[in-house]
């Protein structure tokens, strides 16, 4: 089976963020980056799969130069290969935009199975997976816990709210966004971080890939913090003394102990 | 030139956010000189209809087909497709819910376009309208516009539009026959199931004390577990909690888990992704202990400690047992 794992880089989780000078992002330029969690359990699905049903698995990656160490590690993990689209500038606000050079440097791939996180930490827009699919010509599935292969076909287990689940299966080749949280995340063994170094990463750019920048239909006003709307009585002090105001108002105010 | 909000309805009951969305496109036509209109896509769903013909809309549409009975991905963005080339909305809102997260994206792919997703309030500049979505889980916004010709769409976040602002109203329905066949629908859905009877309501808390990633090992749990018996409280937590196997899944409180709204919610470490909060924010009392200042959980706190749990948590359950 062959499996292409769609991965971003992200910033860190817990970055400071400020907002930059232009107001159409955030400041970038001291940021840590890691790989969105949501894709690094697209990549465990994915790496499971292949040692239960033998095969290839694929990484893609959109991002610029610095998503390099995101895709480094994800070989040390496991990934056979890497497909690096390098644009320093993509379009952030349209997952449109970023499907487009993927499905076009996927074209020739012809994989069984496409797996991606359900959404990005940063953007969080959570359409990327499916679009690729709807572009691809796919069938798709959505926050994903568990992936059984069956003769010509896969049957998933889907999330749906409020506790409930629901089996669904379709012919491959598919596209399948997985829900974090569904099993271990793996680390890179040592043996695994020097076999990354010798593994293919096929480097590729947007005007390579004949994807043409076609007019985007998201127009971004301005990123900003966002206000407070309820005013929050924080206390501050040592521990011992913000704890004890605050058992003060729990008693007083909040009259719950 | 109108609004369609399109509306989920699981066969017994609408979504709880599809009010939310109906309000809102009322909301919306009103402050921009147009009508709305709703859509429900349910295989013989004439009494659904019916009952949203009772609201101030201008059409009802109900998108009824015998490959509609059960939801697909496919079956539901052609269905959905082929009613916006015919009534030509200039706008089209959803619900963010599971469902709509699963087909609206490939919709507006169909369509050439990309929907705003997860949207938390609006306004009208000029004349034209401004969506505010959150990045980075909640901690930064961004106000967007719509950049290319209508039909453009979007979809709501929970909680984000009030459903008791919905006018009552009456509207004509008409049933659409969309043109689906067998092949078009490559996914087959299979049952529902829940995988467990929940043992533990915490809907009915009175007090909770919930956990999240900032815990960072199992061990620590004790520490919140003490805090939570000091209060008499049900002790709860966020997803990754829950997903690690740290605390047993009936007990995760947000969109995958319960929703709750006690008399007080005091949650430790609990940086508030938006998941977390939709299934909390109905709480009295919100109280948050923290270690990030920019955490979105201080967003709808009460009452607030910015720093280390380790330290602030032992200090509370003393300074509690004290005032006991």
């Amino acid at each position: 089976m062959k499996i292409i794992i769609a991965i971003k880089q992200v910033p860190a989780r817990d970055s400071q963020l400020r907002i930059a000078s232009s107001k159409q992002w955030i400041e970038d330029a001291d940021l840590t980056y890691e790989i969105n969690e949501p894709d690094a359990y697209a990549l465990e699905a994915g790496l499971q799969l292949k040692e239960q049903h033998a095969g290839e698995v694929v990484v893609i990656c959109a991002g610029p130069a610095r998503a390099a160490q995101t895709i480094r590690e994800a070989l040390a993990k496991g990934a056979d290969r890497a497909i690096h689209i390098e644009e320093e500038k993509l379009d952030t606000f349209d997952p449109l935009a970023t499907a487009r050079l993927l499905a076009a440097a996927l074209g020739r791939e012809a994989p069984d199975l496409i797996l991606t996180g359900l959404q990005s930490d940063d953007l969080g827009y959570g359409q990327t997976g499916v679009i690729l699919a709807e572009l691809m010509g796919l069938p798709h599935a959505t926050l994903i816990m568990q992936v059984e292969k069956k003769d010509g076909c896969i049957r998933v287990k889907r999330e749906l709210e409020d506790g409930w689940f629901q089996h669904v299966e379709m012919p491959l080749p598919a596209l399948l966004t997985i829900q974090s949280g569904i099993s271990k995340l793996r680390y890179a063994t040592l043996m695994g971080i020097k076999k990354a170094k010798t593994k293919e990463i096929k480097r590729l750019t947007a005007g390579e890939l004949g994807a043409a920048a076609q007019a985007a239909s998201i127009a971004v006003d301005r990123v900003y913090l966002p206000e407070r709307t309820k005013h929050t009585q924080l206390f501050d002090g040592s521990p011992k003394e913000a704890a004890g105001k605050l058992a003060e108002k729990l008693k007083f105010e909040a009259r719950v102990i | 030139m109108s609004i369609l909000a399109v509306l989920e309805h699981n066969g017994q009951a609408f979504h709880r956010m599809s009010w939310e969305t109906l309000a809102a496109a009322q909301q919306l036509a009103k402050e921009t000189n147009t009508t709305a209109s709703a859509a429900l896509v349910r295989s013989g769903g004439q009494s659904f209809a019916a009952e949203l013909a009772r609201k101030q809309l201008e059409k009802v549409y109900l998108v009824d087909h015998e490959l509609l009975n059960d939801y697909t991905p496919d079956g539901y963005s052609l269905a959905l497709r082929q009613l916006i080339d015919q009534t030509k909305p200039a706008l089209v809102l959803f619900p963010h819910t599971y469902q709509v997260r699963d087909f609206l994206p490939k919709l507006a792919t169909s369509l050439g376009k990309v929907a705003v997703s997860d949207v938390v309030s609006h306004r009208i500049d000029d004349g034209q309208l401004v969506l505010v979505r959150q990045l980075f889980q909640g901690k930064v916004n961004v106000d967007v516009r719509f950049a290319g010709e209508p039909p453009n769409l979007a979809s709501l976040q929970a909680g984000a539009y009030r459903a008791d602002q919905m006018a009552e109203g009456t509207a004509q329905i008409e049933v659409v026959k969309p043109q689906l066949s067998p092949a078009d629908i490559r996914t087959k859905p299979l049952e529902l199931f829940r995988e467990s009877q929940r043992a533990v309501d915490l809907g009915s808390a009175e007090l909770i004390v919930s956990v999240g990633r900032g815990i960072k090992e199992p061990e620590n749990i004790a520490l919140v577990q003490k805090l939570a018996d000091a209060l008499g409280a049900e002790l709860a937590a966020s997803r990754p909690i829950c997903d690690a196997g740290w605390l047993p899944m009936e007990r995760q409180v947000g969109s995958s888990g319960q929703t709750v709204a006690p008399k007080m919610y005091l949650a430790v470490g609990i940086s508030g992704a938006i998941q977390h909060l939709v299934g909390m924010k109905g709480s009295r009392t919100v109280v948050a202990i923290n270690k990030d200042a920019n955490a979105p959980i201080f967003e709808i706190a009460d009452y607030g400690i910015v720093g280390d749990l380790f330290q602030v948590v032992p200090e509370l359950i003393d300074a509690i047992q004290k005032l006991k």
